[in-house]
């Protein structure tokens, strides 16, 4: 489905390089639709190219960065986002690891607790007498 | 036997949870266009450069926009389907050209047949990136009061027309 399936690495447009430094960082932060496991900064497609222009063209007009974030994400959703909002939809994803975190910790008390104190019993005077001539070696006396 | 119930339900839960994980697509990022008002935008068409064309145009009535260009591979199996669309009358069917060369997209229209009223013209994707465009070919359901109402990331198949646009369009239409 895509036909620009291969990205190449992107070049910077060096024409002023702190406007670049910021476009680059912002572009850090956002994802790049098309190649999806790739930042806007690092993806080379051609809608990650246009959309560097559209965050450059932004920041030349004075734009803010959570303004241009805004305006990415009003077309393209939180997944442009690498760190998604705190929502409702997106609780699992910022709460689910510490859930299963939680829940190991739970099992792992549940097992502590269970095992048994290891038990104090009475040593009759004759297991006493048993457990010497065991340990003198005296075979003879085995049963 | 009782101990291998839970974890065996935490496997059969986590078997389900990853297999219907696996029958979604990653690539269709759900759009947050859907029910808020079509972007607005004047474009040169794509036949007659020195017209242009705005949804605004288009306003009363429920319509489809197609967006399409000549490179993409996708657009080539999808459109048949535009055409039996088109020519059912069900809904008029309006085509963006997106980032094509001009020449390449009428080329296009004339080798595989026209199923468009009209297309615009998107030379540099602008208009594409205010329609959150990623993955042409894309196609917005838009109703009578200009607002979005479906869209489809990638090729619509018989089956999405039949099941998804049309019901849609009927529904709209009554409206």
């Amino acid at each position: 489905m895509a036909p620009w399936a291969f990205a190449k690495e992107a070049a910077p447009a060096a024409a002023d390089p702190a406007l670049e430094q910021r476009v680059m960082t912002l572009a850090s932060e956002l994802r790049c639709l098309v190649c999806q496991n790739q930042t806007l900064a690092d993806s080379n497609a051609p809608l990650a190219e246009d959309l560097r222009n559209q965050v450059r063209e932004k920041m030349r007009q004075g734009a803010s960065d959570s303004e241009i974030v805004d305006y990415m994400v009003a077309r393209y959703g939180d997944f442009v986002l690498y760190r998604p909002p705190l929502k409702l939809t997106t609780a699992l994803l910022w709460f689910g690891p510490l859930l299963l975190l939680a829940g190991g910790f739970v099992v792992m008390l549940r097992r502590v607790l269970q095992r048994r104190p290891a038990q104090d019993f009475e040593v009759t005077a004759s297991e006493h007498k048993r457990a010497a001539e065991l340990l003198a070696g005296n075979e003879a006396e085995r049963r | 036997m009782n101990r291998f119930i839970l974890p065996l339900a935490i496997f059969a839960a986590l078997v389900a949870l990853l297999g219907a994980g696996l029958t979604l697509n990653p690539r269709e990022v759900p759009s947050p266009l859907i029910g808020k008002p079509a972007p607005h935008f004047e474009l040169p068409q794509l036949h007659e450069g020195t017209k242009t064309f705005t949804e605004k145009d288009m306003l009363g009535k429920v319509w489809v926009l197609n967006v399409w260009a000549s490179w993409c591979v996708s657009c080539r199996e999808e459109h048949p389907v535009l055409l039996d669309l088109a020519a059912s009358g069900a809904v008029p069917l309006y085509g963006l050209n997106y980032k094509d060369k001009r020449e390449d997209g009428l080329a296009w229209l004339k080798g595989m047949g026209d199923p468009y009223r009209l297309s615009i013209y998107d030379f540099d994707g602008k208009v594409g990136i205010d329609y959150g465009v990623y993955g042409v070919p894309e196609t917005y359901v838009i109703d009578k009061l200009g607002v979005i109402r479906y869209k489809r990331i990638g090729p619509l198949t018989p089956e999405i027309v039949k099941d998804k646009v049309l019901p849609l369009v009927q529904e709209l239409g009554r409206a």
